[in-house]
């Protein structure tokens, strides 16, 4: 009798978990969708601080960078994705002449994304883009030039010397 | 509500006046089948459509959305991929058996098909058996599976096959003694007749409680003879690969994946007929007027409708629930099942006296 009972008890409870598991799908179904449809949310994507899109060298608004053009990002690339190129310029303050950047080359091609330049950078001259659609028809379109036509270092402004 | 049988009668009428009785009847044989077969792949693809937007609305995805509106033309272009794929020979394989198992299945799965009543005069054929002739033939398609498994000379194809062998049998079980539930009610085996009997009230409220006990074994005992849903041993990927059907590619797959896909409508249609009114609408005694409005809805769309609901839950449970271990799968039968089913048919037996 007492395995009677617990056979229908565990039919009855058997019936009762699987309602509720069906019960637990069914809200689910009823959640919105988590999926992004993305060629057409592309105005409307979320984007995240910090992702790595590509590299990318700010200006400001007299097209002046931060690059002093100290190599240090060049060095720390494990790929050689980072080539830069300078040019000595005469300095109108001291009246001496300065290395200063001439073209920062940025092989997206061979980026591994690593993070080291940024990170070392003392100026904070290169940051990450947020834009992650690279596909190109020829790996040389991948070849950017950071620094824009004409730019130049942003001067600091001399601190007071105090007496 | 429009009777089809004018429809068939007029072209019957119209051929038999053009070509004379004996070709009359053999364009007709022609016509049916290749009606039948039409709308047995035109369901399937439909099927396919929709099994991936249900099981992605269970994920909270949005599902196939890319090709045509709402990527509703997917399934086509999958069936052309399939077409389009080689038939890839297996060297040690049987290879008679190997070709003949994919037809078996599928040719088991449209004779069933063939004799659903769909709508009011829409029958291709109304045995007196109906009943008998569904259980009997939807049956036939685990000798296809056991040779499919058998022929491949494959592990998993073989632990698949035998797998599915011993679970189609048992479930064959309390598949048919749940269906003798109806046959006690309406005292004939005849479709037509049992969907005719379901004009007032449908048999799963005209029989109270053992009915709907019946009803609930049904869904369960027909989905595990599907080999979907918490009942894909025969399959589980997991373990076998693709089980019974791992060597089969282009469209001798296509023949397996159709007729899974169809027996879930095949089961979901079975149910309808049998305890939800086939294609008769919802009618409750007394209120005329609201029968009325029931009755301008066309016959057809209370059979698809129906189905479509049954296939649904086929669908939801499918989504739901996790793999069974095979001695589970068996003791939920033997142990669970048949007992109920069989007082189940005691109980019917003292209602309808």
């Amino acid at each position: 009798m007492r395995d009677f009972i617990a056979y229908i008890k565990g039919i009855v409870m058997g019936i009762y978990n699987l309602m509720q598991g069906m019960r637990i799908t069914m809200r689910n179904m009823r959640r919105p969708k988590v999926t992004e449809s993305y060629p057409e949310n592309r105005e409307t994507r979320e984007t995240y601080e910090r992702f790595r899109g590509a590299l990318e060298m700010p200006h400001n608004e007299n097209n002046k960078h931060k690059c002093t053009a100290c190599m240090i990002c060049m060095n720390n690339c494990p790929n050689g994705t980072i080539q830069i190129k300078t040019k000595m310029l005469l300095d109108e303050d001291t009246g001496k002449e300065k290395k200063v950047l001439d073209t920062y080359f940025y092989d997206l091609g061979s980026c591994i994304f690593c993070d080291l330049c940024t990170q070392t950078c003392p100026q904070d001259a290169i940051s990450w883009s947020q834009n992650f659609e690279h596909s190109m028809f020829t790996r040389a379109k991948l070849n950017t030039k950071l620094n824009h036509e004409g730019s130049s270092l942003l001067k600091k402004e001399k601190k007071e010397v105090q007496n | 509500m429009y009777d089809f049988s004018v429809l068939t009668n007029w072209i019957d009428q119209w051929l038999r006046s053009q070509v004379g009785d004996s070709w009359a009847l053999f364009v007709e044989f022609v016509l049916v089948g290749i009606a039948i077969l039409t709308a047995y792949a035109v369901l399937a693809l439909i099927l396919i459509y929709a099994e991936r937007k249900v099981c992605a609305a269970f994920q909270c995805r949005i599902g196939p959305n890319r090709v045509g509106p709402f990527g509703m033309l997917q399934s086509v272009a999958d069936m052309f991929k399939i077409l389009l794929k080689e038939i890839i020979t297996i060297k040690q394989a049987d290879p008679i058996l190997f070709r003949l198992a994919s037809f078996l299945v599928i040719i088991a799965s449209i004779c069933t098909f063939g004799a659903l009543p769909f709508a009011k005069g829409l029958h291709a054929i109304d045995f007196n058996i109906g009943v008998f002739y569904l259980l009997a033939v939807s049956s036939l398609g685990v000798v296809g599976i056991l040779l499919a498994g058998w022929s491949s000379n494959n592990k998993y194809t073989m632990i698949g096959a035998m797998r599915s062998g011993a679970q189609l049998i048992s479930y064959e079980l309390s598949c048919g003694l749940s269906l003798m539930v109806i046959v006690i009610l309406s005292g004939t085996m005849q479709l037509s007749e049992i969907v005719e009997q379901q004009a007032e009230v449908w048999f799963i409220f005209q029989g109270h409680i053992p009915a709907m006990i019946a009803f609930i074994i049904y869904l369960i005992a027909g989905h595990a003879e599907t080999n979907r849903g918490p009942f894909d041993l025969p399959e589980a990927e997991s373990e076998l690969t693709a089980g019974y059907h791992t060597e089969y590619s282009g469209i001798q797959f296509g023949f397996f994946y159709l007729a899974e896909y169809l027996n879930m409508f095949i089961v979901a249609a079975i149910a309808t007929t049998l305890f939800l009114g086939g294609w008769q609408p919802f009618h409750v005694p007394g209120w005329e007027s609201f029968n009325q409005v029931m009755d301008y809805i066309p016959s057809f769309v209370w059979f698809f409708g129906k189905s479509g609901l049954c296939v649904f839950l086929a669908l939801w449970v499918r989504w739901s629930f996790p793999r069974l271990r095979i001695d589970q799968l068996l003791n939920l039968e033997w142990k669970i099942l048949m007992p109920i089913c069989l007082i189940n048919i005691l109980l019917m037996a003292l209602c309808v006296l």
